[in-house]
């Protein structure tokens, strides 16, 4: 029962990532190849605090409050974004998708350099947020917080995207030049959009780092980076149950393929290219017709 | 009549090829001034410059008495002065009243609305409504533009920039790649914008720009060679010689 407990909670949590990833990646078409960093960012802004707070040093950083941790998170993984999207916005097209790598691949390497926090063996969180009426020690309850903050984000990035914002989002997508001509500051909308979208990311890093217990310099890896755009690309971009169903069939497949064979990103690399040519539109397409 | 746009001493190179000579222009609030010229002539150059996507080396252009010359072109969208394009421009995936909505005003300016839904204010709907029976695609208003035809992404264009409340519509070459029913059509969608817009028409086919035009200018290697009313561009020699080649 827990092992499935464990699965949807950590579920939950991906999806909520490739939510925020779909943001830009599905409806602004900013293919971000450096999502995993705010993952990341956001799990140690739980695991920084609260390795101070149990073993002392920085005692303005030393905490085991949830709201602080959040907070953090979402300052620092919307300040990572606004900061390297001033720059990686100037680019387009395959630029954008290296320069967002290379970016994500800096915290890679900064994180792997302290070793305060670990270095490349990675950070134990031994104690979790502390949040009032809520324990996140107990799986349960772990899992009902990541779902409702699914739920709470889809319905949110749903918004977003039917609003005017979002209809602009996707004036851009389809003709960048046409809505410059049209006035609009592009640029400005590309940089919010990819700021609401880092910190939807560095959010689910909070409840990652929560689950795990666990932060390493591999979550920021460019292979999960890659794990993301698998998910939405997979569940079907622009989409607002796309990115649920692409973490779904990404968790289980996990599961499932790595008990067969450690290659199990083989076949899985198979079904990605089976979907992108034979189901344009993702596997929401696929129900949907 | 007061001018709405002055050029002045425009100049333009790319590289060795001039592409805008010492050009001189005024466009009069109101009227429909068409550009003609050859191939090459620098017609869209010129579009481009009043426009602000590229920027003229040297000379000045005056906008409502404002200088505008060096003003980016999102800038210049907002002060009222918008374009089409020779090769078509709208965003194909999404709808037509969305494509509308997009250039309208009151769109632009609650860009930063993040939460409230896009598509039920009254007074955008109405200019939609508005915008799409002027243009005759009424019909069309909740299809995907790329299941419209080429004619119909034409007056989709129009539609928007008349969306736009554009105090100066440039048009580059509406004509282009119209069939014979289709080019009428649009003359005539332009005869009844006519007078109730101020339009700088950039055009290839000369029966519509003698149709439609108040005045001519005729554009030759970047330089105005003549500047008058339809009839007198016509007997124009110099004008004669450019396109018929000296005698």
């Amino acid at each position: 029962m827990s092992f499935y407990l464990d699965l949807a909670t950590r579920l939950c949590i991906l999806a909520i990532a490739a939510v925020g990833l779909n943001l830009i990646l599905g409806y602004g078409g900013m293919i971000s190849f450096g999502h995993a960093a705010y993952l990341g960012l956001g799990a140690y802004a739980v695991g920084i605090p609260a390795h101070h707070w149990l073993y002392g040093g920085l005692d303005f950083l030393a905490t085991n409050n949830g709201f602080i941790h959040i907070t953090i998170a979402v300052v620092i993984s919307g300040l990572f974004a606004f900061l390297t999207g001033l720059i990686c916005l100037k680019t387009k097209g395959v630029y954008f998708i290296m320069i967002t790598m290379a970016f994500s691949q800096m915290a890679y390497y900064l994180f792997v350099s302290i070793e305060e926090y670990g270095s490349d063996d990675g950070l134990v969180i031994n104690t979790r947020s502390e949040i009032p009426l809520i324990n996140l020690d107990n799986p349960i309850q772990m899992f009902l917080v990541s779902f409702l903050s699914l739920i709470f984000f889809m319905w949110l990035v749903h918004l977003i995207t039917k609003s005017n914002f979002g209809l602009i989002l996707s004036g851009i997508k389809d003709n960048e030049a046409r809505m410059v001509s049209l006035g609009y500051n592009v640029y400005l909308h590309k940089l919010i959009a990819f700021v609401f979208s880092g910190i939807i990311c560095g959010f689910a890093g909070v409840l990652l780092g929560n689950f795990t217990t666990f932060i390493s310099p591999e979550m920021i890896d460019w292979s999960r980076s890659g794990e993301l755009m698998f998910m939405v690309i997979l569940g079907g971009v622009a989409t607002v149950m796309g990115p649920l169903f692409g973490a779904i069939v990404f968790v289980i497949l996990e599961e499932v393929l790595s008990s067969i064979t450690i290659y199990w990103h083989l076949p899985f690399g198979l079904l990605l290219i089976a979907v992108v040519l034979f189901f344009r539109g993702g596997l929401s397409s696929l129900l949907s017709k | 009549m007061a001018s709405i746009l002055e050029i002045k001493n425009l100049n333009k190179k790319f590289g060795g090829v001039i592409a805008t000579k010492y050009l001189n222009l005024s466009i009069l609030v109101g009227e429909l001034h068409a550009i003609i010229g050859p191939n090459g002539a620098g017609k869209t150059t010129l579009i481009s410059q009043i426009f602000g996507q590229i920027f003229p080396d040297s000379g000045q252009i005056f906008f409502q008495g404002t200088n505008v010359t060096r003003v980016s072109e999102y800038k210049k969208s907002r002060l009222g002065i918008n374009r089409t394009f020779q090769i078509t421009s709208v965003m194909k995936s999404l709808t037509v009243s969305e494509n509308i909505q997009l250039a309208t005003d009151t769109a632009r300016e609650n860009s930063f609305n993040f939460f409230t839904a896009s598509n039920n204010q009254t007074t955008i709907l109405k200019k939609i409504d508005f915008c799409l029976r002027q243009v005759g695609l009424i019909k069309a208003i909740n299809q995907p533009v790329k299941s419209l035809s080429h004619g119909d992404c034409r007056k989709l264009e129009i539609a928007m920039a008349l969306a736009s409340d554009a105090k100066l519509l440039l048009l580059d070459e509406p004509m282009a790649g119209l069939g014979p029913s289709e080019t009428q059509e649009m003359i005539a969608l332009l005869n009844k914008l006519k007078g109730k817009q101020t339009i700088l028409l950039v055009e290839h086919d000369m029966d519509a720009v003698f149709a439609l035009a108040d005045r001519v200018s005729v554009l030759v290697s970047g330089e105005i060679i003549a500047t008058g009313e339809p009839n007198n561009i016509r007997r124009d020699s110099k004008v004669q010689n450019a396109y018929l080649g000296e005698a």
